[in-house]
């Protein structure tokens, strides 16, 4: 057999256990905090360990789930996208408009309001691959537009009492012992599956990992770069648009001023979930677990009910302190050999 | 014939050396965004008559590009310390925090220092600076020492820094009753605002600070290629961390400005976005948002363009809800002009019209 | 084992007049190039002579100006890599193009994974099974979901010619490939190279160590100035004529070390090391090098060289022993405090660690000497001087120096990295593999240099993966093996003898 022999061809006669793999060892420190806050938040405070809890951190934030779903995809080729929030807003503010005001069907209106959204992801994305500009300006001016078009179109709060849309917004699943969820986080829920399908076992998916790790070297293997970068942001532009669409049934109103510091969220959902800034490496079950960890310390500061509101926000800077500390000492024991 | 040809070659000499000069011009990144701020101010005078004046009145002048100018400051001082932290390959999400920080600081000094003579003042300013050093030094160390992302690493800031301001400010926002301190956001020298002067020496000193001395050839050296500056034995971590620090003190002056033009101290709308906007006046300027290449100037020019664009959508009398949307058009506009692939293309693509025209 | 004369083998790939012209430079004119089923073809030439230009040309990463390539008699055209690589051509660049976080069968499956009926998902057990089918081919057994950045740069070129194998190649480009190779992973790749000539692959391979074109080609090209000089068999070119030919003109013999250029035996110690180490770096090593002596420092891939050089430059911190340099104990905390003190380090990655490619030629060759000075910015007259100096004494080949650095052939960054270094007339000059990838005359001309400033009392350390280089320059040769010092060997070994120590025998 081969003569060279470097410390991993060691490995090769044992598979390492999945959960010592480098890329999922971030996933697993997530998974460790937020048990440890789950459970402090058990002992401080009575009433927290309740199955509804848990599910509320679902149905509250089901929209920046969605979000961060795609937002995972646009990092994991190396981009980012400050847009969705925007877009978010924006989708509001049309379907909003279209079925309130203009009397459209919700069904139709809703498919419009992804269509937009999908291809203002598109033209952002084109605009990144075709012209080679930076994803971050970009993706700034795109959050400009999309929240001054939403302006445009609607000053103020357009309220909703639509009756098919008020109906599918109070509609709970019950999961027995008296425990629901919304329709808005089943389709996060959703998101999430496909995301984590397309992710793991499509060729798109593989081929976003790719060009995260190397755009030079996915150009020469072959792969179709340009055509992938522009989905990429297509993706994340349809996630956005509906959860757009699960905002509204949330909050039954499209308004130009919703979902503000939506992507900031969305990214640190994202990075909190294990997923590097630079591409490459992460999971999209890593951004769920993000998207949790934010819920439960916005649960925990609710809870408290002592703390006042900017206390919130330093306690939030604090805990998503600790959080990028921690992962980062655990990051540096497993560096490659 | 000899003569024809020599007067030939000899105007063509010239024209070759105007020729070379245009091109130069042309290639010059900072002329797109100086355009682009002509355009804007002089479209404006063209549909607003009058818009260009200048008027001299109570020892002051007086007028819209005066007004453009104050206005821009604060930004302007952010944009300066955000462009060195960009150069570096890092960026700082949280000015707007800080600013509100040392805003908050500032008048909280003074409400409890005795209001005799400027000693308030010099206090206030001295805790204000102090309160952006040591944000930009908790970002920098974050970013150099824990080894964070700095989008990360400044998210915290950003995320906590109001409420450490509205800690401060104990969840109200304060008024200042001091008039030498009114002086910085509203004062006169020589005619012109003082802000201006504010933002001119900080420029200045930049300028100075990196042509004059080794610290530019630095800032590019580790911007281009830090693992190549740092086995030169470049103090890569030491500048970088300087960079931030920079940073969260022209955040402060930022900060000592706003609040004192409106003697007021609100942690929770202070500087409100002022970093997204800081970031677009870095990229509208010619900087690489990616590090390494990088202009002072590019970036005031960037300031002073979103800022005209703000007063022109006023002055057109357009709704306020369309800013957001031109400042949006604008953007894609000059990026796709700046990106040189983009200037190929049209090139191509009007060389392809002339020939079909001949 | 001789192979069929080569005039009865089957042309696969044909190309004829190629050009390309990039702006205003000429980079290919009027080449022709036949490669043979079951040969290796090397294509040789000195940096900038248009091998990698025309290796763009057949993997339609550019597409040619002029001129046509056939494989198999038809006319192929392609205007991507995926297009290249579904005609056949597979290509295994010198920075191995495989994505690193992406896991070993993905990389040799990426872009044509084999699929499941549903939903068209990739079939993950498929994937895996092939891939280790395919590396079996090449008597490889690797953990095939291990990340690929996991591996040293040696197995990374292999999965890189498992992958061309896989996607059915019947011409395999090799670009550069032994540059980041020991002497063992080098006789590895030529047993696979063999093995896939047996098989009836043509082999396309470039590179620029001459013993190894002999050991393994059949022919060679050599193109200069962006012209074909010549089609050759290996046995009609001896190695003279091939230098003449790429070259174009006599390189005159290499001096080599000269016993009477040694130093005096009691010349200063120009550094001391004495049990120098780093838990899980490097054992405990004693190391001396005196003024104007060049010392080698030969040994494997891994054997512990360049981590010794980041200790002796400040780079990581020493846990263990002491360092003397010019007979004072320092501690190093940061490569700025070995600068100061008159240490200097060529990096072994160009690129990636060396020259600031955006950046002048001026600008990057003054670096470290501003580094040291500090803040106050050196006159632009000494700086320009300065270039000027170094740019001739080294032949550096520039339009002028206030060319970005990135514009230059290998060769010439390299000489810019040495010039940084020189300037700051350091006490000692650590070198790490500074001739990789670059020709033979630009060697020449670095080495000549290097040589002539340890003459005149520079130290040097010279850290090389070519015994023979090692033994040409040096006065004393250390070698390392498995992260310690084995032993020490005086100028004028043989190579067979540092083999050796390096063996372990």
């Amino acid at each position: 057999m081969n003569t060279v022999a470097p410390a991993a061809t060691s490995a090769a006669a044992g598979r390492r256990p999945w959960w010592r793999r480098p890329a999922q060892v971030p996933l697993l420190v997530t998974l460790v905090l937020f048990v440890a806050m789950a459970g402090a938040g058990g002992v401080l405070y009575h009433g927290f360990l309740t199955p509804q809890v848990f599910l509320n951190l679902l149905i509250d934030n089901a929209f920046l789930c969605i979000v961060a779903v795609g937002m995972t995809f646009v990092i994991l080729a190396g981009g980012i996208d400050l847009s969705v929030g925007a877009v978010v807003a924006f989708s509001t503010v049309l379907l909003a408009e279209l079925v309130q005001r203009h009397g459209w069907p919700p069904l139709a209106a809703i498919a419009l309001v992804l269509a937009v959204g999908t291809g203002f992801g598109a033209g952002m994305g084109v605009l990144i691959q075709r012209f080679r500009l930076q994803p971050f300006v970009v993706t700034l001016a795109g959050m400009f537009l999309a929240r001054g078009v939403a302006t445009l179109i609607s000053v103020d709060s357009i309220d909703i009492d639509q009756p098919w849309l008020a109906a599918v917004a109070n509609l709970r699943l019950p999961l027995g012992g008296g425990s629901m969820l919304s329709v808005g986080a089943l389709i996060a829920l959703a998101v999430v599956a496909a995301g984590a399908l397309l992710a793991g076992a499509s060729s798109f998916g593989r081929t976003v990992y790719a060009i995260g790790g190397s755009e030079s070297s996915a150009r020469l293997m072959g792969l179709p770069v340009d055509a992938t970068v522009v989905r990429v942001y297509a993706l994340s532009g349809f996630c956005a648009a509906l959860a757009g669409v699960v905002y509204t049934l949330y909050m039954l109103s499209g308004y130009s001023q919703h979902a503000l510091g939506l992507e900031l969220d969305a990214i640190a959902a994202v990075v909190i979930g294990g997923t590097v800034l630079a591409g490459g490496s992460g999971y999209v079950l890593g951004t769920l677990l993000g998207v949790l960890v934010l819920g439960l310390i916005q649960t925990l500061i609710v809870f408290d009910g002592e703390l006042s509101s900017w206390w919130t926000r330093i306690v939030i800077g604090a805990l998503l302190l600790a959080f990028c500390l921690l992962q980062r000492l655990f990051r540096r024991k497993e560096i490659k050999p | 014939m000899a003569e024809t040809s020599g007067t030939m070659a000899a105007s063509s000499a010239i024209s070759s050396r105007w020729g070379r000069g245009l091109r130069r011009c042309l290639a010059h990144p900072q002329l797109w965004p100086l355009l682009t701020l002509i355009l804007l101010l002089a479209g404006n005078g063209l549909f607003n008559p009058g818009f260009l004046a200048l008027q001299w009145r109570d020892g002051h002048l007086y007028g819209n590009l005066i007004d453009i100018a104050h206005r821009a400051a604060p930004l302007a001082l952010v944009s300066l310390g955000m462009t060195l932290v960009i150069a570096l390959r890092g960026l700082d999400i949280s000015v707007g925090a800080v600013l509100a920080i040392a805003a908050t600081v500032a008048a909280w000094t003074i409400g409890h220092v005795s209001n005799d003579g400027l000693l308030p003042l010099w206090l206030a300013i001295a805790a204000a600076l102090a309160a952006g050093a040591l944000c930009g030094l908790w970002n920098g160390w974050l970013v150099v020492g824990a080894g964070m992302q700095p989008i990360v690493a400044t998210l915290i800031l950003m995320v906590a820094g109001r409420g450490i301001a509205q800690s401060i400010s104990g969840g109200q926002i304060l008024t200042l009753y001091y008039a030498p301190y009114s002086f910085l956001g509203n004062g006169f020298v020589l005619g012109l605002p003082f802000s201006l002067f504010v933002v001119a020496a900080v420029f200045a000193l930049l300028q100075l600070a990196l042509r004059k001395t080794a610290l530019g050839l630095f800032v590019r050296a580790i911007g281009h290629n830090p693992q190549a500056a740092h086995l030169a034995g470049v103090r890569a971590r030491a500048i970088t961390l300087g960079a931030y620090v920079f940073c969260g003190i022209a955040a402060a002056l930022a900060g000592l400005l706003v609040s004192s033009n409106v003697n007021s101290a609100d942690a929770n709308n202070a500087g409100l976005l002022l970093e997204l906007d800081a970031i677009l006046a870095v990229a509208l300027g010619g900087s690489l948002l990616g590090g390494g290449r990088f202009s002072l100037a590019g970036s005031l020019l960037g300031a002073l363009i979103i800022q005209a664009l703000t007063t022109t959508i006023y002055a057109i009398g357009v709704p306020p809800q369309v800013n957001l949307a031109v400042k949006a058009v604008l953007v894609f506009a000059v990026m796709l002009l700046q990106s040189p692939l983009c200037r190929g293309q049209l090139r191509a693509l009007l060389r392809l019209r002339a020939e079909r025209r001949a | 084992m001789t192979p069929a004369p080569s005039a009865a083998r089957p042309v696969v790939l044909q190309a004829r007049g190629l050009g390309k012209r990039f702006g205003a430079t000429l980079a290919l004119e009027g080449v022709d190039l036949a490669l043979r089923a079951g040969e290796v073809h090397a294509l040789m030439g000195q940096n900038g002579a248009g091998k990698s230009t025309l290796i763009k040309l057949l993997t339609g990463v550019e597409r040619p100006d002029r001129g046509s390539v056939e494989l198999d008699g038809r006319v192929i055209a392609p205007s991507t890599p995926m297009e290249a690589q579904r005609e056949g051509i597979g290509t295994v660049y010198q920075e191995v193009n495989l994505c690193p976080n992406l896991s070993v069968a993905e990389n040799l499956y990426a872009g044509r994974y084999p699929r499941r009926r549903r939903l068209r998902m990739i079939d993950w057990r498929q994937v895996r099974d092939g891939a280790r089918s395919l590396l079996r081919q090449l008597h490889l057994e690797l953990d095939v979901d291990a990340p690929l950045g996991s591996y040293p740069v040696a197995i990374r070129q292999m999965v890189a010619i498992a992958r061309a194998l896989g996607v059915s190649a019947r011409v395999l480009i090799l670009d550069e490939p032994t540059s980041s190779l020991d002497e063992g992973e080098v006789r590895e790749l030529f047993r696979v190279i063999a093995q896939l000539r047996e098989r009836g692959m043509a082999i396309l391979f470039v590179t620029h160590f001459l013993d190894q074109v002999y050991a393994v080609s059949d022919r060679i090209t050599v193109l200069r100035d962006g012209c074909r000089v010549g089609e050759y068999a290996v046995a009609d070119l001896p190695p003279a004529a091939l230098v003449n030919a790429m070259v174009g003109r006599d390189l005159p013999t290499v001096a080599g070390v000269d016993a009477e250029r040694a130093p005096p035996p009691d010349a200063p110690l120009a550094i001391d090391a004495q049990g120098l180490g780093c838990r899980g770096k490097l054992h405990p090593v004693d190391l001396q090098v005196r003024r104007g002596e060049m010392l080698g420092l030969g040994g494997l891939l891994g054997s512990g060289r360049t981590e010794l050089a980041r200790l002796l430059f400040g780079l990581d911190r020493a846990e263990r022993g002491e360092l003397r340099i010019g007979g004072e104990r320092v501690e190093l905390k940061h490569p700025a405090d070995a600068v100061v003190r008159g240490l200097a380090l060529c990096p072994e990655e160009r690129k990636t660690d060396g020259i600031v490619a955006e950046l002048s030629v001026r600008e990057n060759i003054v670096l470290a000497l501003q580094a040291r000075q500090g803040w106050r910015s050196m006159p632009r007259t000494r700086q320009d001087e300065l270039a000027r100096q170094l740019v001739q004494a080294l032949g550096i080949k520039a339009a002028d120096i206030e060319t970005p650095v990135g514009l230059l052939s290998g060769g010439n960054q390299q000489k810019v990295m040495l010039a940084r270094w020189l300037v700051t007339e350091p006490r000692l000059l650590i070198l790490d593999e500074p001739t990789r990838g670059i020709d033979v005359a630009a060697k020449q001309e670095l080495m000549a240099e290097v040589a002539r400033r340890a003459h005149a009392g520079m130290a040097v350390l010279f850290i090389s993966a070519e015994t023979g280089e090692l033994t040409r320059w040096c006065d004393r040769i250390a070698v390392m093996r498995e992260r310690r010092k084995a032993g020490e060997l005086p100028g004028g070994s043989t190579e067979a003898r540092v083999l050796a120590m390096i063996a372990g025998d």
